[in-house]
């Protein structure tokens, strides 16, 4: 069943450096529209480099310098001239879920608001769709007035969640959601990335390789800094793969 | 035989030295609260008599050596609120582009100096460049707005310095997460950063106001009078203020009788005390707010 694959992202040749360390050294991968798109790797291997590119969040950090181009929807993300409407684009998820100190209502509500929707009844459509798509509406749905720091951990990791689906992402970028997460709970969101596939491109990236094999259509293997391996998936676990590295790391020798 | 959980020599000293220096950085402590011990009693002793409701809402009579001090209180009320008028946007503001805007390069620390020197200007030289840029230059006369601008000015390090720290104290992941959904800074700043950080935003600006009702010397050139028989209609007018008066009536007015400077003495440190305390509860009251 192959489909028509529609290139969302193409990096090309992408270098990222903080200062003289290099973070990933020339890069080039391409993500397709609709697939979970896998980044495993161990730590300091350039995964959340890359995601911070993808989002230009470099002009915010010092001293990162990205080189390269990243394109999205065949255009590069430095060309977007308005770069908030661009990360607008991108929802993000990050390892520990960062509840903002607002409400949990107003933590989903925020990106909506910052895109100009004022009405009550929109906002409160969107937050009980997001809330609801993140496996999370009807553990809260009778406190949407409490602070979204009060819940446990994989409570606020799927608030997080459903904070990024409230901006109608093209793409999910998940950072090892999962650390923080009971496995129950990563079952869950795991459930629920599967039917976000079929609305967003999702990249996940992950500590965890059997994550990558139950979710991801495709997979990137990141070693310190270098883009080892691209390919299927089920390629990469079944062994057609060229760098013998891969296998290694897949197989729990190092890593 | 001895068990592992036996005191050894060792220790014993460590127990003796932990004691000794406990008890040394307490008395030290106490020491400290002696003199403030001793002003406070002194004031309330000398000062016994000289209370009535008539202190607080009579003219001074019979060349100051009488009646009472109300419009001194006025005047420190008009020059507290029109110096924070004027310091706390300007400080707020700059605080806001210091820590959320500039980056970290030599002009912003530069700036940063700047403003920890300003802080350590003596208040004598903060009154002359008053006089000189504000009654002179802008031709704003011996004036309130003379006054409290140059009250601002001194005090603006103060403003700037807390509300520098307790915006950063706002954890950067929730800046990443706003930026993250597309929220611009200032967008991110009036949503996220500024709520969570108003409590030491406020600590810092009641900080200000015990330090401007207490100083005399920047105001005396710049806008407080010696006596007036009346209140101040306009900023454009000069006043009467309660530090200036207690030096007034304490140096240089004969046959003040011995009760009235030490008065003014007390509800001057009484009005910072209330001050004080109104900060720390509202600290408290904020905290107990906090979201994360």
């Amino acid at each position: 069943m192959v489909k028509r694959r529609v290139k969302k992202l193409e990096v090309h040749d992408l270098t990222i450096r903080y200062g003289d360390k290099v973070a990933l050294h020339a890069a080039s991968f391409d993500v397709y529209e609709n697939e979970i798109f896998g980044i495993i790797g161990p730590a300091g291997s350039g995964k959340t480099s890359f995601l911070r590119a993808l989002n230009r969040m470099n002009e915010m950090t010092p001293g990162m310098v990205v080189t390269g181009s990243i394109k999205f929807d065949g255009v590069d993300v430095n060309d977007w001239r308005d770069v908030y409407a661009l990360r607008s684009r991108i929802g993000v998820v990050f390892p520990l879920p960062v509840g903002l100190p607002l409400s949990i209502y107003e933590n989903v509500a925020l990106a909506p608001r910052l895109s100009g929707i004022k009405s009550k009844a929109e906002l409160d459509e969107i937050v009980e769709r997001c809330l609801t798509r993140a496996a999370l509406f009807d553990e809260v749905k009778d406190r949407l007035n409490s602070l979204g720091s009060l819940l446990s951990g994989g409570q606020q990791q799927r608030l997080t969640i459903a904070r990024a689906l409230s901006q109608a992402p093209q793409i999910l970028l998940l950072d090892e959601f999962s650390i923080a997460v009971d496995p129950v709970t990563t079952m869950r969101i795991e459930d629920v990335l599967k039917e976000l596939k079929k609305e967003v491109t999702i990249i996940l990236v992950t500590n965890l390789v059997a994550q990558a094999r139950r979710l991801a259509t495709r997979t990137a293997f990141f070693l310190q800094g270098e883009l080892v391996e691209v390919g299927d998936t089920e390629d990469l676990f079944k062994r057609k793969v060229e760098d013998n590295r891969t296998t290694e790391y897949l197989e729990g020798r190092f890593g | 035989m001895t068990s592992s959980f036996t005191t050894t020599e060792l220790n014993r000293k460590n127990q003796r030295t932990e004691t000794l220096f406990k008890i040394l950085f307490g008395m030290v402590t106490v020491t400290l609260i002696i003199p403030v011990a001793v002003i406070l009693i002194t004031l309330v002793v000398k000062s016994d008599g000289i209370f009535s409701w008539a202190f607080f809402s009579e003219y001074p009579t019979n060349g100051m050596t009488e009646g009472g001090i109300f419009p001194a209180l006025v005047g420190t009320l008009w020059l507290v609120a029109v110096a924070l008028l004027a310091s706390v946007p300007l400080g707020v503001a700059a605080a806001i582009y210091l820590s959320e805007y500039a980056e970290d390069n030599w002009l912003t620390r530069i700036i940063n100096l700047a403003i920890i020197n300003l802080a350590g200007v003596p208040s004598i030289v903060h009154a002359l460049f008053g006089v000189g840029a504000f009654v002179l230059f802008f031709e704003f006369g011996t004036s309130i707005l003379a006054a409290s601008l140059t009250l601002a000015v001194m005090t603006l390090p103060v403003v700037i310095v807390a509300t520098r720290e307790s915006l950063q104290a706002v954890p950067q992941s929730f800046r990443e997460a706003c930026w993250n959904m597309g929220a611009t800074r200032w967008q991110t700043i009036w949503r996220i950063v500024l709520p969570n950080s108003i409590s030491g935003i406020l600590t810092g600006v009641i900080l200000e106001v015990s330090r401007t009702v207490g100083e005399t010397a920047p105001i005396m050139f710049t806008g407080a009078a010696f006596f007036l028989p009346f209140l101040p209609t306009s900023v454009y007018d000069q006043t009467m203020a309660m530090s200036l008066h207690l030096y007034v009536i304490s140096t240089q007015v004969p046959n003040v009788p011995d009760g009235l400077p030490y008065g003014v003495a007390l509800t001057l440190i009484g009005i910072v005390m209330i001050l004080n305390s109104a900060s720390m509860a509202f600290r408290t009251y904020l905290r107990g707010k906090k979201k994360w």
